[in-house]
């Protein structure tokens, strides 16, 4: 997602949240709005990291639990949470985060590949790293952190 | 923004070109009736295939699509000798007319695609049609120079061209050719035929008082109205006309005389003077047979019926010596309330209604010429009952069924505050509201009545296909269909086309025997393959049956066994290997045909059909025939439902799955295995469902006495008890799809929003036990997968 947009312009914005002490952090181009913690109706048979679905002004957003989603104990849900709804890949998704920190602009060189390392599940889904203020932040890749559904049948 | 105007009206063609394809389908489907019955046709519905071809004709050559024009001519021309009696309907000709229908079906939809040239073996179809012609049949004559395209400005009454701007046919004698004075409201022209000039002669003469101006009426309508009831020829009497300078433009200074032709009442004509009798003189005389119709009237004025009082651009002043300066201080003027709209009026259809018939310079053709071909083009279709419909962007429509849809939660949302805040059962407030929830409802009713459509057109398409399938596999098959009024979601009927064709095609093809076979089972040798379509229970059930051999048991059980589906020693129902045909990978063919067999098929219509939220069953009697009966909801928008609560969940089951509820006690729970129960209930047994358990909410429970159980019924007589912890309320709910959000959840039809801005899951039972997990059904395993 990034790569793509991204090109072109030599600066990035970034959104950045913080998820079980961890920072993270997505394309801000991406991000449609943040919205507080809502009750998701749970699916029956689903991923456990699907938190559910959310009412998002008359549509039916599914909500992801990211923390769960990238292996670590899932999101308490509580008012201090938030809901990140994010449209990648020709499909909206809500993210739920502890809390969103802030927006930062970088120039794109300032992002690193991750290094090669453990086969940590969180890992695959982390784009590019970067240095501010001292403290790491992770840029997540959207596609890889949004499950594929099921298509329509037929 | 550009747009083509020509785009536009050639669009607008196509559309009345299904239309009149359609209407040509039903004529030709009565005349089968008809040789079926005492052998005898009706005029009247020649006349329609007639009608049909030609204006598709007539539309056709308008736009320069020579090869429809010339396929359609040579159509229309056997069926003019038909018209003329000089042709006999036998079966052979009903299926070379039914596939020449076909056939110039496909001709316009080539043509609508932008392709040239004709669909293969058109050529080859003619010649046979024209061969029922015997030696009459024409030198296949070139299509009239008429036909080429023109720059005529045929904004309004496209479609219709065929009537005025052409008159090949040899139909009945035009009236005097040279009464070109008159404008000819002619109705379709020589399409009426001689049937239409049966009826009686009317004379009515209208002359208008001031009065009937000035109340805001407008003699166009009334002539049109006129016209609606048969062939009429209007004349303007302008006598009366003072000259310009004398005239006011409050008086009421011209009439009219309407020689009306057909089948008509007095009281016909009179009813349509109901409103005006006091503010015009009316007289309404039967003329004896074929009097000569009385012309009053100069050339120019005889245009003017179609837009009669009003001021034409030149002159829409009072005073006749303004001019066109004056114009635009006019609208000041106090004497004229209405005054203000002539600004308008200059340049708009003459429909405009204006208060003074003031005379002017007579109207300029170029814009009276377009209202006289709408009055034209409304005229031409009242002979069928005149259905008036208006063409509506289906996107629009769907952004009002949204809308509602919203309308709907919001209102709920509503009704849950006013609750919450306390008010007295009976207070202002609490009516309102409570009028405002069946106002809802109403506009909700009314909103999904605009997407609903009859199942007629599909089933039409269908009647295709079983032609072109039996001649396919060489078998005699007629299509019976029950129920085409029958009204579904446009887009339920959209998206059934493609497994419907399967159905079709696979009753033809497997369902019906040879016509050997048949002959050797002592039935008649032609199959019949039924389609019906019906309202059941707020659910719409389309029916596909054959009368062939049913399903041949044992030889489906052995193909499964052979391809692994089921087990060799595995124990079947009826049923059970019924529905090993929706099993994907499933064929009975043992000859792959032509038409089907090839591997994919039943198992695919189900997914189709269970997409749309629909449910297909199948039941075979040997020897008698298979009936494959399809439900489906009637709109995909709302739905009745029951709204449940389960291990603090709030779930929503389609009250038209739910037969009964009951609270249980102990005596109804059986235990059945280990881990599974049937309730008793009516004298028979029925599973027993947990949903809490089902949807992975909570774990079964210790005991199920007191539970309360919503017993569900299935199209194909399955029944299941499913156990909810409390019923809220039964209403109406918004269906929100999770396809496109989520995907497939087993179990879960879609989603909806409630009156707390929550979401709860709409369940869909019968997929849900189906899906049911082996924990509390173990025994059922092969209903499952058969399933």
């Amino acid at each position: 997602m990034i790569e793509t947009r991204s090109q072109s312009s030599a600066e990035v914005e970034l959104l950045s949240f913080r998820l079980a002490e961890q920072e993270y952090s997505v394309d801000i181009m991406s991000v449609r709005e943040i919205r507080g913690w809502t009750r998701a109706t749970p699916l029956p048979h689903s991923p456990p990291f699907m938190r559910g679905v959310i009412n998002l002004r008359g549509t039916v957003l599914p909500v992801i639990d990211l923390a769960s989603r990238l292996g670590m104990p899932p999101v308490e849900g509580d008012a201090r949470n938030v809901i990140i709804v994010v449209h990648a890949g020709g499909q909206s998704v809500g993210l739920l985060v502890d809390a969103v920190s802030d927006i930062l602009a970088l120039p794109r060189t300032e992002l690193q590949p991750p290094p090669e390392l453990a086969a940590d599940l969180a890992h695959s889904f982390v784009q590019a790293l970067t240095i501010v203020d001292g403290r790491m932040i992770r840029v997540l890749d959207l596609s890889a952190v949004l499950p594929t559904y099921q298509t329509e049948a037929a | 923004m550009t747009h083509d105007p020509m785009a536009e009206i050639r669009a607008s063609f196509f559309v009345e070109c299904e239309e009149l394809l359609e209407s040509l389908q039903d004529a030709l489907s009565v005349m089968a009736d008809h040789l079926e019955g005492d052998g005898t046709q009706d005029t009247e519905t020649i006349n329609v295939v007639f009608r049909a071809v030609h204006s598709i004709k007539g539309g056709a050559g308008a736009f320069g699509l020579t090869a429809l024009v010339s396929f359609a001519h040579r159509f229309e021309t056997v069926m003019d000798e038909l018209r003329c009696g000089r042709l006999v309907v036998d079966h052979e000709a009903m299926k070379l007319f039914f596939q020449a229908a076909d056939m110039l079906a496909d001709h316009v939809r080539l043509a609508r695609d932008d392709a040239s040239g004709s669909p293969p073996g058109s050529e080859t179809l003619l010649i046979a049609v024209e061969g029922l012609m015997g030696d009459r049949a024409p030198e296949a004559e070139e299509e009239e120079v008429e036909f080429a395209p023109m720059g005529l400005s045929f904004d309004l009454a496209l479609p219709d061209l065929g009537g005025p701007l052409d008159d090949d046919g040899p139909g009945p004698a035009e009236p005097d050719p040279a009464d070109s004075d008159s404008v000819e409201s002619d109705l379709g022209e020589s399409d009426l035929g001689e049937s239409g000039l049966g009826g009686q002669r009317w004379t009515v003469r209208l002359r208008p008082l001031d009065a009937l101006y000035a109340s805001g009426n407008e003699p166009f309508h009334l002539l049109r109205a006129l016209a609606e009831l048969g062939s009429a020829s209007i004349t303007c009497e302008r006598a009366a006309l003072p000259d310009f300078d004398a005239l006011m433009a409050e008086t009421s200074y011209l009439s009219w005389t309407v020689q009306l032709t057909g089948e008509i009442e007095e009281s016909d004509i009179r009813a349509v003077f109901d409103f005006v009798e006091d503010v015009a003189e009316i007289t309404v005389t039967k003329t004896p047979e074929l009097a000569e119709d009385p012309r009053l009237c100069q050339p120019e004025v005889a245009l003017a019926p179609a837009a009669p009082p009003t001021p034409s651009a030149a002159d829409p002043v009072p005073e006749p010596t303004h001019t066109a300066k004056v114009l635009a201080i006019a609208p000041v003027a106090p004497a004229l309330p209405v005054l203000p709209a002539i600004g308008q009026a200059v340049d708009l259809p003459p429909e405009h209604p204006l208060p003074p018939p003031s005379q002017a310079a007579a109207p300029t053709p170029q814009a009276v010429i377009p209202a006289v071909q709408a009055a034209a083009a409304q005229a031409a279709a009242p002979a069928e009952a005149v259905a008036a419909t208006v063409r509506v962007d289906l996107d629009r429509i769907d952004r009002l069924v949204n809308l509602v849809g919203e309308l709907v939660i919001n209102q709920a949302m509503l009704a849950q505050s006013v609750t919450e805040a306390g008010l007295p059962a009976n207070s202002a407030v609490m009516n309102g509201l409570e009028a405002f929830m069946m106002l809802t409802r109403d506009i909700q009713d009314s909103v999904m009545m605009i997407r609903a459509q009859p199942v007629k057109p599909l089933f039409q398409r269908m009647a295709r296909i079983v032609r072109e399938a039996s001649a396919a596999v060489g078998k005699e098959v007629r299509l019976r269909s029950e129920g085409e009024g029958t009204e579904v979601d446009k887009t339920v009927i959209e998206r059934l086309a493609d497994p419907l064709t399967h159905m079709i095609r696979n009753a033809v093809d497997h369902g019906l025997e040879t016509p050997d076979r048949r002959r050797e089972a002592g039935k008649p040798e032609e199959g019949v393959v039924t389609l019906s379509a019906q309202h059941r229970s707020g659910r719409v059930v389309i029916e596909v049956a054959d009368d062939g051999a049913g399903i041949d048991r044992p030889r489906v059980r052995d193909i499964a066994i052979r391809k692994g589906l089921v087990a060799p020693d595995a124990v079947l129902s009826d049923a059970e290997i019924d529905n090993l045909l929706f099993l994907p990978g499933f064929s009975t063919a043992t000859q792959i045909s032509a038409l089907s067999g090839r591997g994919v098929g039943m198992d695919v219509v189900k997914q189709a059909i269970g997409a749309l939220g629909g449910r297909i069953a199948i039941t075979s009697e040997r020897g008698r025939g298979t009936r494959f009966s399809i439900s489906l909801p009637l709109t995909l928008a709302v739905l009745d439902g029951m709204v449940v609560r389960v291990a603090g969940e709030t779930l929503v089951i389609p009250l038209s799955s739910i037969v009964e509820t009951a609270t249980l006690s102990a005596d109804d729970i059986r235990s059945l295995g280990p881990e599974t129960s049937v309730i008793h209930i009516r004298g028979g047994f029925v599973p027993l469902f947990d949903l809490g358990a089902e949807l992975g909410y909570r774990g079964p429970k210790a005991s199920y006495e007191g539970g309360i159980v919503l017993l569900t019924a299935q199209e194909d007589g399955s029944r299941a008890a499913l156990v909810v912890d409390e019923i809220l309320e039964q209403r109406q709910v918004v269906i929100k799809g999770l396809q496109h959000s989520y995907g497939n959840i087993p179990g879960v039809a879609a989603a909806t929003i409630l009156g707390d801005g929550q979401i709860a899951l709409i369940l869909d039972p019968g997929d849900l036990v189906e899906n049911a997990t082996g924990r509390t059904r173990s025994a059922d395993t092969f209903l499952a997968l058969a399933g």
